[in-house]
């Protein structure tokens, strides 16, 4: 009101940057795309899940950024929303008046017809609406207490999910007299009821608060037990953890384990980058360099084909892959040593590109096969086991995860590790200290080029063939996106990471023509809503919120929770 | 033998000539003072001991030993220890991690655990915040962990890089106090500061320095007594 960035007119330009996403993804053809999958019958489709959320977004921008009270900031909501409502109205009365599909092949009938809820340009009172009341739900977001907020988040959260992937859940939940009850309990043959959403989101919504008023009571019981209780605790949810894990490829199929496995691949890719980027501070946009440098090494060691130069098998050749990336991370390290900032950003960008190229490049055609690339690798063979499909390559995958996984977790806390950490906070004090710089960031570029060779000698053998192509400038761009997205520095967050940017466009194949439009609203919304990361490491987390007291364990968890309600 | 040495050390930025032939010494046991306006080179004559930069002509000697060609980290393992200006903590570290950055160098952890009682006793405000993160400390409370950090290396010379920059009157006697008992406990200093009065009070010799030149040098008293330096530096 008084300030400028809360005046009512930044709420209503707000709104209508909203409302002009909203038309954005229409045109680009994500609306109509989505629609096509139903989240819960009858009731919404993915295609206006999206809109909603824009309208939702819309209302919770502009009711957490004013200041006055609760009906100030419902008022906010709603204008913006209604203000996102008439920018996407502005597309319906477009539409109408002059043919948008000579420019926009995506504006088709189908899609106004979405849009408008089926009434054309006198839907458009109902489009600013359904907007106002999208961002009055928006603030009211912004209003309740975490205790409710926590709750019926998660209530809504599963259900959209459990409506998304109705039909792989409704495979997993095929057969056993449990599993079918409760398949049929919640689903009909074609997906999500209305009855079945309610029932999950009830389910959800009641658990989670449960949840969230018990957590501290557990936790202090947890804390309290003695030492070697606790580690059994640990334990058990780790075996928990890695039983799923094993179990997945059973239970999703075919199409499951593939996404698995390229999850698995990305999470080592990540797992290296993050070792660059996250513990050390060395951006590194050439990143896929290492991850074809693992290829090719397998690919050449094992191949049956022309290229093919001793026929290992791929057990003997996945060593070597790791120690000729690991040089390549110490030779790619050694002319930008000296290099900082935004420099350091193109250097790295032009060695994953010399990579490609000489992979790709007529004259070493001869060794590297050129752009015909290295055919017939052959499939890994453990004592007359055969890792022929991605569901036996899935374990293969699992099994190197978790191993580098353990690596950089040990790495992070060894005295290596807090050299990395004293050089990402401040080269010239780290120097100072006593930290060999050089060596340090070799070590930093060849460990993580390791880990990416790792990756790329289990897509060697998936593949059975590779190309240069596949080595591209995005690989490393998705990599670097999981990253930040899961949270720079943090283990768990890689993983989490790649289950979001890249298992889940990889299941939902409509998404997979929009990837990229995905993966930047994705890098925007988590910098404005969550910059720390989906599961940050610990000491981001410190910073981002200082106002909460650090390294104090609560006496008393009751009344730490008290303070936050 | 000094237990550092400086001989006509000629250090560039490129082609601005920033020390034009330093020469200075540093005895065992000493308190020295190098005092001179800003922009005289006091930053760039620490930086150059500790290896950070490199002197184009001349030589800095440790007991003797040239080490105007060794890269840094060699610098600190043969003993000296560096408290940057600024404050140059590590802000998202905690006050502990900070500390035993400091003793990166070292590998002895029980001497690690003594001597970060001993920065306590030193100080005692960052025992008392020692899980807090740094960058929230006050900007005395940084500068304590800075000095705290570089004497976790436990180094026979010390050198201090303005510690009493932008401090209360009250914290900088305290920090002074504390420099002279870290002397006491056997800590060679070399000292840089603007507060020329209270550096000179507790230093035993002392330089100026002046556009990259040693304009004066000599006692701590006899400095103080100096017209030149009095009406330059003291104000009086
Ligand atoms: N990185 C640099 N590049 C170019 N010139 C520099 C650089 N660092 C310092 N200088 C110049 O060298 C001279 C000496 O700087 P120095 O930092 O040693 O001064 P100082 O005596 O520490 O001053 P102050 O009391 O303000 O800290 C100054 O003229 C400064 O501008
Ligand atoms: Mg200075």
């Amino acid at each position: 009101m008084r300030t400028d960035r809360g005046s009512w007119g930044k709420v209503i330009s707000g709104g209508l940057i909203f409302g002009g996403a909203a038309a954005f993804v229409s045109l680009a053809g994500m609306v109509e795309a989505l629609g096509v999958r139903e989240i819960v019958i009858g009731v919404i489709d993915l295609g206006r899940l999206l809109l909603l959320l824009i309208g939702l977004g819309a209302g919770y921008q502009a009711a957490r950024r004013g200041i006055g009270g609760a009906l100030t900031a419902l008022a906010r909501g709603l204008l913006a929303g209604a203000a996102a409502g008439v920018g996407l109205s502005a597309l319906l009365v477009l539409a109408s008046v002059v043919n948008l599909r000579g420019m926009f092949i995506n504006a088709s009938p189908t899609l106004l017809e979405i849009i408008s809820f089926g009434r054309g340009t006198a839907g458009v009172p109902l489009v600013i609406a359904a907007g106002a009341v999208a961002g009055a739900l928006g603030a009211v977001a912004t209003l309740l207490p975490g205790a409710v907020r926590g709750p019926l988040g998660a209530g809504v959260t599963v259900t959209i999910v459990v409506g998304l992937f109705q039909e792989l859940l409704q495979i997993i939940l095929q057969e056993g007299g449990i599993r079918s009850a409760i398949r049929q309990f919640i689903f009909v043959p074609e997906g999500l009821p209305p009855r079945g959403a309610l029932g999950v989101f009830l389910v959800v919504l009641v658990v989670s608060a449960v949840w969230r008023s018990r957590q501290p009571v557990v936790r202090g019981w947890i804390l309290k037990r003695p030492p070697p209780q606790q580690r059994l605790v640990r334990l058990l949810g780790l075996l928990l953890a890695v039983a799923v894990a094993l179990l997945l490829p059973l239970a999703g199929g075919l199409f499951i384990s593939q996404v698995l496995v390229l999850v698995g691949l990305y999470t080592l890719m990540g797992l290296g980058l993050n070792l660059e980027v996250g513990f050390a501070g060395l951006l590194d946009l050439g990143f896929v360099a290492f991850f074809a440098i693992g290829a090719y090494t397998v690919g050449l060691l094992t191949s049956t084909g022309q290229y093919g130069i001793a026929h290992w098998s791929f057990w003997a050749a996945m060593p070597v892959a790791l120690v000729v990336s690991l040089i390549a991370g110490f030779l790619f390290g050694l002319p930008i040593l000296r290099i900082r900032g935004d420099y350091l950003a193109i250097a790295t960008l032009g060695f994953g590109e010399i990579i490609r190229l000489l992979a790709l490049s007529e004259a070493l055609r001869p060794w590297f096969g050129g752009s015909q690339g290295v055919l017939f690798v052959p499939k890994p063979i453990i004592g007359g086991f055969e890792f022929s499909g991605p569901a036996q390559i899935y374990y293969i995958t699992l099994a190197s995860s978790v191993l580098i996984a353990f690596v950089a977790a040990r790495l992070r806390d060894s005295r290596l590790g807090r050299a990395w950490m004293a050089m990402r906070e401040d080269e010239d004090v780290a120097e100072a200290m006593g930290i060999n710089l050089v060596n340090v960031k070799l070590l930093a570029y060849g460990i993580g080029g390791a880990f990416a060779g790792m990756g790329g000698a289990i897509f060697a053998v998936l593949l059975g063939s590779i190309f240069p192509h596949s080595f591209s400038l995005l690989i490393s761009i998705n990599v670097l996106a999981l990253i930040i997205v899961g949270g720079m520095g943090s283990l768990p967050g890689v993983v989490v990471g790649s289950l979001f940017l890249v298992g889940l466009p990889e299941l939902l194949r409509e998404f997979s023509d929009f990837r990229f439009l995905v993966y930047g609203a994705a890098l925007i919304i988590m910098m404005q809503v969550k910059p720390e990361g989906l599961w940050p490491a610990a000491m981001v987390r410190r910073e981002l919120h200082k106002e909460e007291p650090v390294g104090v364990v609560a006496e008393e968890p009751a009344a730490v929770e008290r303070v936050e309600a | 033998m000094a237990l550092l040495d400086l001989e006509s050390v000629h250090v560039y930025y490129g082609n601005i000539h920033a020390l034009k032939g330093i020469s200075l010494t540093v005895e065992e046991g000493e308190i020295v003072a190098l005092l001179g306006a800003n922009g005289a080179g006091k930053t760039t004559t620490l930086r150059t001991i500790s290896g950070l930069l490199r002197p184009r002509e001349g030589r800095v000697r440790l007991r003797g030993e040239p080490i105007d060609t060794l890269p840094p980290h060699v610098i600190v393992y043969k003993g000296i220890g560096h408290a940057p200006e600024g404050r140059r903590i590590f802000a998202r570290l905690t006050v502990e991690e900070n500390l035993k950055m400091g003793a990166y160098a070292r590998s002895d952890a029980q001497g690690i655990r003594d001597d970060m009682d001993r920065v306590f006793v030193l100080f005692p405000r960052l025992k008392e915040r020692i899980a807090q993160v740094a960058g929230t400390l006050s900007g005395g409370e940084q500068q304590m962990l800075a000095i705290g950090r570089a004497l976790m290396a436990r180094p026979r010379l010390l050198l201090l890089d303005e510690p009493s920059m932008g401090l209360a009157p009250v914290l900088v006697e305290q920090i002074f106090e504390t420099v002279k008992s870290i002397n006491q406990q056997g800590t060679t200093i070399l000292l840089v500061e603007q507060n020329a009065y209270m550096a000179l009070t507790i230093a035993h010799r002392g330089y100026v320095l002046q556009t990259g030149e040693i304009a004066l040098s000599g006692r701590a008293e006899e400095l103080q007594a100096n017209e030149e330096v009095r009406r330059a530096y003291l104000g009086g």
